[in-house]
């Protein structure tokens, strides 16, 4: 596949590496003279120093048979324009733009980029499963549906210990799909599984109703 | 009219100006506050710290009310991104948007964004003027 890789900084230069030892056909567009310079001695001529925003650059590059554009400067902006050029100009079947800013996520989504990876949503979403006392940890996202899979741990105090899966306020859209007890195989719930404490419950939900989802089944 | 501007540089503080004289209820929006010493001291209308592709920011300045949203800040990539959110996510019925690249202007107005090039402008009247 031949793939162009706006931004040249870290994750730049490491999306590239990885790409090329798959044996990709590689491009990198790196606005800084020096930076691009590094990169071509690092990985060879793989890199042009240019604007990556720019029709005129990336006509240059062939931008026309790419298969696919990620943007990955450090600029939410600039990725946006990048990948909306690379679409809208030469109808380039896949772009991936990196947002720093969560709320972007959506916003890039409604402008019409196929993907968008948030670079602080993911080291937050990694934190998280490292925090014990966090109840409600991402363990998925389906992307195209809105939907994400979680997982909300029951602590020992929870008001919701001892009651029936059917009592529980459960938000629309939400599904408790699995409960992973210790020492026990996983089960699939239903309306009559009674909860208990240390239970990690895998539920299917929407962004919109995690909060209500992990206040119904954990009871705060 | 209410009008939200973006980038209060020379022509964002000077469009506000005359907005306001004028009478309407214009808001300008910088994320530099030092750039409001710009403004005439008889400005009238609200000048709001805040980054213009900020979701939030952009509520905070009213741009649910809006008629009209003016991007005017030196990056034309910053003024496209905040275009397209005023346009499609709070469906303000007037966007208009500067661009210095005539290729992006281009682009973004076959895209339904009203973009206007400086460059090419003042360019084409530089021209007039020297050959006329």
């Amino acid at each position: 596949m031949y793939i162009i890789i706006i931004g040249g900084g870290k994750v730049g230069y490491y999306l590239a590496k990885a790409l090329l030892n798959e044996g990709h056909e590689i491009l990198v567009v790196e606005k800084d003279a020096d930076r691009s310079e590094f990169i071509c001695n690092e990985l060879g001529s793989v890199c042009t120093r240019g604007d990556g925003c720019e029709v005129a650059t990336l006509a240059e590059v062939g931008t026309g048979r790419a298969d696919m554009l990620i943007a990955v400067t450090g600029d939410d902006e600039d990725n946006l324009v990048a990948c909306q050029v690379a679409k809208h100009k030469f109808n380039v079947p896949r772009t991936i733009a990196r947002t720093s800013n969560p709320k972007n996520e959506t916003i890039f989504k409604k402008l019409g980029i196929d993907v968008t990876v948030s670079s602080t949503n993911i080291i937050l979403e990694y934190i998280e499963k490292e925090v014990p006392t966090h109840p409600l940890t991402h363990l998925l996202n389906i992307r195209d549906k809105d939907l994400e899979i979680v997982e909300v741990k029951i602590p020992p105090e929870s008001p919701t210990v001892g009651k029936r899966i059917k009592e529980l306020p459960l938000p629309k859209g939400s599904v408790l799909s699995l409960i992973i007890r210790s020492q026990h195989k996983p089960i699939v719930p239903n309306a009559n599984t009674i909860l208990q404490a240390g239970d990690q419950i895998i539920a299917a939900t929407t962004p919109e109703s995690e909060d209500a989802l992990r206040t119904a089944v954990t009871g705060f | 009219m209410k009008v939200l501007i973006m980038g209060c540089e020379r022509v964002g503080a000077r469009l506000a100006g005359l907005l306001d004289i004028e009478g309407h209820d214009v808001t300008i929006l910088d994320t530099d506050a030092y750039s409001f010493r710009r403004l005439p001291s008889d400005f009238n209308g609200t000048a709001l710290v805040g980054n213009g592709i900020d979701e939030e920011a952009l509520k905070k300045a009213g741009i649910e009310k809006a008629d009209v949203f003016v991007a005017l800040t030196q990056g034309d990539n910053r003024n496209i991104m905040a275009a397209q959110i005023a346009k499609h996510i709070f469906n303000v019925p007037r966007v208009v948007c500067r661009t210095y690249d005539p290729l992006r202007q281009e682009l973004y107005t076959s895209l339904g964004i009203e973009a206007f090039s400086p460059t090419t402008i003042f360019a084409q009247m530089l021209k007039e003027r020297i050959e006329k």
